[in-house]
């Protein structure tokens, strides 16, 4: 007999996990609106409901909406397709990040994970680099030399910037000798943090992170300057609503995996110490996690109204000239410290 | 070559330094300037609620004026449609019937003016080239519509009513703010 439990217990961690997901989507576009607004000495959407807090679905609702235009010269099957790669794998990245410690419901033990696969690391980076499928797609379908010179710029910038990304990590891999987040995560429990043993690792990996996530400084796929709307350029309604809302859930998901990896992920300093029960503890560690990837997610929206774009010249010698050779010497300082000093 | 001003500066072109090349310093340092905006004052002005008070030279929309009797100033000379560099202004002109005194004041008047606002620039020239202080710009504004015709304002709308006059005292030579 099936263990019918597991199943439902999944799909509620499912099922929360979508809507949690979606949710801090949308109000992080609310919050990219606020801090704009803030940093620039203005003070932001403020009608809707008070302080703005309705803003977002003011915004979800306008964007339902609006008429859906599919070009004519467009692909029209491909075009509907990229929108929904991008989003479907946005969503998807969640399953894997370890939200808190396992809690205990009527003797049951539930962990707060949807899959614990002992390959994560790798199942992360391959859903992301589906993702591009999603953009380049999307560009390509438009028939709109705006949108396929925005796809193209993706691709190669998120091809570029996968490779520093990945070197970094191995090093994390090195020190850990796990593929399994959990695991990665436990192993910094205390004060252990990897950010302290991987500063450069680190350093190197939010950079790559940002352009994986076409964030200012590295937004030239959709830079509004020179290429319209970019690979975005064509579509209109829910549609494009689907793209700039998986961008926000892709900046979710990589702040929680950067919490995750580098800064002890629902670890905190003295949690033991408060002596918790079970199920709190649980929930604290939910609630660490989450304060740690929200601070992420404000620092990446800090750094778009800080930086100007890069230049694509510039984004290429970056990545394939400073960061690469960069993760590559990590990686090797970290691997003679392992061998001669441990 | 001999430079016209002294205000030319001769721009180099320097290598950049190992720490400039870094970038990082010059990106926290940048990230601790846009911190430092969180907290100051906000510019904002909640709009409907708080209305943002004019400079006294403020020029909005046109007013033409009575005079204390409660009669038409303009006379229908034509200077402000002539001076106008928007060509926004229009009239008809006709004279003033026997009975009619209490109504304008000079022997001809303007049976239709118009001032198409979506034209106006509000540089305030037909003000200067009025003769008879009769248009001057005040410090109200147009309201919003759907239909470009309602923006032509006519008498209607421009000439002031005679129990709610418009203030133009800050429209004046010699005034001073308060
Ligand atoms: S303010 Fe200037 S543009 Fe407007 S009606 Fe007068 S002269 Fe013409
Ligand atoms: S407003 Fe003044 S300038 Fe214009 S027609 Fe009347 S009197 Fe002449």
């Amino acid at each position: 007999m099936m263990d019918w439990s597991i199943i439902i217990e999944k799909s509620i961690l499912v099922v929360v996990l979508f809507g949690v997901s979606l949710a801090i989507a949308a109000y992080s576009t609310y919050a990219e609106r606020k801090i704009a607004a803030f940093l620039q000495d203005r003070i932001g959407p403020d009608r809707a409901g008070p302080w703005g807090l309705l803003q977002p679905l003011a915004d979800g609702g306008k964007m339902f909406f609006k008429e859906e235009i599919i070009p004519n010269a467009s692909d029209k099957f491909l075009f509907i397709l990229g929108p929904c790669i991008f989003m479907t794998t946005a969503l998807m990245t969640s399953a894997l990040i370890p939200w808190g410690k396992s809690m205990n419901i009527g003797g049951r033990e539930i962990s707060l994970q949807v899959a614990n696969l002992n390959i994560g690391i790798l199942y992360i980076f391959a859903i992301v680099s589906v993702g591009i499928y999603g953009i380049m797609i999307g560009g390509w379908a438009s028939n709109n030399k705006f949108a396929l010179l925005g796809a193209i710029r993706a691709s190669s910038q998120m091809i570029s910037y996968e490779l520093a990304m990945g070197m970094a990590i191995i090093a994390i891999l090195l020190t850990s000798n796990s593929l399994n987040i959990r695991d990665i995560v436990d192993q910094q429990e205390g004060f252990k943090w990897n950010v302290f043993y991987q500063p450069l690792g680190f350093l190197i990996f939010i950079i790559c992170a940002f352009a994986e996530c076409n964030r200012t400084p590295f937004d030239l796929p959709e830079t509004e300057t020179e290429l319209v709307g970019g690979y975005h350029t064509e579509y209109s309604s829910m549609k494009l609503g689907l793209y700039l809302f998986a961008e926000y859930t892709n900046m979710f998901i990589s702040s929680a995996v950067i919490s995750c990896l580098y800064f002890g992920g629902y670890h905190f300093p003295g949690i033991d110490s408060l002596h918790l029960s079970q199920n709190v503890a649980a929930l604290v560690s939910v609630a660490v996690l989450f304060s740690k990837t929200f601070f992420f997610i404000l620092f990446f929206m800090w750094v778009r109204w800080t930086l100007p774009r890069f230049r694509y010249d510039q984004l290429m010698r970056l990545g394939w000239q400073v960061l690469l050779p960069l993760a590559i010497v990590n990686v090797l300082i970290t691997g003679a410290w392992l061998t001669y000093f441990k | 070559m001999q430079s016209l001003t002294n205000r030319s500066v001769v721009v180099r072109k320097r290598e950049m330094s190992f720490m400039e090349k870094l970038y990082l310093p010059a990106i926290l340092g940048g990230m601790a300037l846009t911190i430092k905006h969180l907290f100051k004052k906000k510019v904002t002005n909640k709009y409907p609620e708080v209305k943002r008070i004019f400079a006294p030279i403020y020029r909005g929309v046109h007013v033409l004026k009575r005079d204390e009797q409660g009669r038409e100033n303009c006379t229908a000379c034509g200077l402000c449609a002539v001076s106008c560099p928007a060509e926004a202004i229009t009239m008809v002109a006709a004279e003033r019937k026997q009975g009619e005194e209490n109504l304008y004041r000079e022997e001809k008047y303007a049976a239709t003016y118009e001032i198409n606002m979506l034209r106006c620039i509000f540089c305030g020239l037909c003000e200067e080239a009025c003769p008879k202080d009769a248009i001057y710009l005040t410090d109200r504004l147009i309201e919003s519509k759907y239909d470009r015709k309602k923006f032509i304002y006519g008498k209607e709308l421009l000439v002031e009513k005679i129990d709610e006059r418009i203030d133009i005292s800050k429209r004046k030579k010699n005034y001073t703010m308060a």
